[in-house]
């Protein structure tokens, strides 16, 4: 093999490289990472059950967002027939009433940057919790 | 290839499994049938919103802005000093503007620099709605208003070169950095990049509220100026004071057909 000791040294380089993300996290014992998004305490229900949201809470907010803004629908009626107003700072802000400790915990973590809150108040920013 | 039939059938099978697999992924996201939206029971409901302003009755309080205040307050509308740059929901333009085809070269001087309230005209031919590409605003078929989706908004201010009134104005900067008053929670402000005009209030008519214009004139001393109401209606107050007392629109031979109307 011509250079073997050179192409051995190169592929061990390339192979720490390539696996930098496993091996640092290890290192700094964050593997295993799940986020934990902190629920509001002495709320037993959101507006649809926890698996609901949890899968289709985007599609619900899109769907929220049409009805107020083009059809003039501001009120929710859930699949248990509760009527809640439709209000990304009122409603869901008014149980999550921390959005970094909320929403941010998810969205960080798998890189999602919703742009709700350059318009929509994020009442516990304003409050001085959070960031 | 050499196995070329061997090779495809194994791709072939693969992909069967994929699009099996990606199936049960899908039955696993299935949740239930989630609510459904609704109207709201205090919704004020009218026909056509229209809005009177009284100009005699405004310009007895010189220099009272309650409506340019509360308006602003309400709907974080910021302050920006350098014209260029403003943001205005509902102000005071003088009358040889906005009453350029009623001015002429022989008007009172006093009168031409007089001071008129002036806000969207909420046009029942809305220029603005046939320009924009991404029907970010589109007039209500319901009630007549003229309103705006900042979502949909793609900032390309077609709606402001067709507005023959200038009732819109565009975000050149981050508008929070202009709310020295602070933001009012209860309703979103703008972000960098978009269009922004009067709605008439729709969020107030919605909770059962009067614009905030009219009720801020209306508790102000000695005024209530501007009057709002369903223009269909015969019997509002509106309705009335149109069909008793002389009163002109803006620039009507554009063929807009302004919703707002000035006594005089």
């Amino acid at each position: 093999m011509y250079d073997g000791r050179k192409i051995l040294l190169g592929l061990v380089i390339f192979l720490i490289a390539v696996t930098f993300p496993f091996w640092f996290s290890w290192v700094n014992d964050k593997s295993g990472f799940v986020p934990e998004p902190k629920l509001p305490e002495g709320e037993e229900n959101c507006v649809e059950s926890a698996e609901y949201m949890k899968a289709l809470h985007m599609d619900l907010l899109n769907q929220w967002r049409n009805a107020v803004v083009r059809d003039g629908r501001r009120v929710y009626v859930s699949s248990s027939g509760n009527r809640y107003e439709i209000s990304l700072t009122g409603t869901c802000l008014g149980c999550h009433s921390n959005k970094a400790e909320f929403c941010d915990q998810c969205h960080d973590y798998v890189g999602a940057n919703p742009f709700c809150w350059d318009c929509h108040i994020d009442t516990s920013a304003s409050r001085g919790e959070g960031k | 290839m050499d196995e070329s039939k061997r090779g495809f059938l194994k791709i072939a099978g693969c992909s069967v499994l994929g699009v099996l697999g990606a199936a049960g992924m899908r039955t696993a996201t299935d949740v239930g049938p989630g609510g459904k939206a609704v109207e709201s029971s205090t919704t004020l409901n009218g026909k056509k919103w229209g809005m009177v302003v009284d100009s005699q009755r405004c310009l007895e309080k010189e220099g009272c802005t309650a409506c340019i205040e509360a308006c602003h307050r309400i709907h974080n509308v910021p302050s920006i000093a350098d014209p260029k740059e403003e943001v205005k929901w509902v102000w005071k333009e003088p009358f040889e503007h906005s009453f350029p085809t009623q001015a002429h070269q022989y008007t009172k001087a006093s009168l031409n620099e007089k001071p008129v309230l002036v806000f969207c005209n909420h046009c029942e031919n809305p220029p603005c709605v046939r320009v924009c590409p991404t029907q970010a605003t589109w007039k209500r078929e319901e009630d007549g208003i003229v309103m705006m989706d900042q979502h949909r908004c793609i900032g390309c201010r077609y709606c402001m070169v067709a507005c023959p009134y200038g009732s819109r104005s565009f975000n050149w900067q981050d508008p929070r950095n202009a709310l020295q008053g602070g933001i009012n929670p209860e309703y979103p402000t703008r972000t960098k990049g978009v269009v922004e005009k009067c709605n008439f209030c729709a969020e107030r008519l919605a909770k059962g509220q009067e614009p905030a214009c009219v009720e801020a004139c209306r508790k102000s001393a000695g005024a209530g100026a501007l009057l709002f109401g369903d223009l269909e209606d015969p019997e509002s107050e509106v309705s009335k004071l149109l069909s008793e007392r002389y009163s002109i629109q803006r620039k009507p031979g554009l063929g807009t057909k302004p919703q707002v109307y000035y006594l005089v």
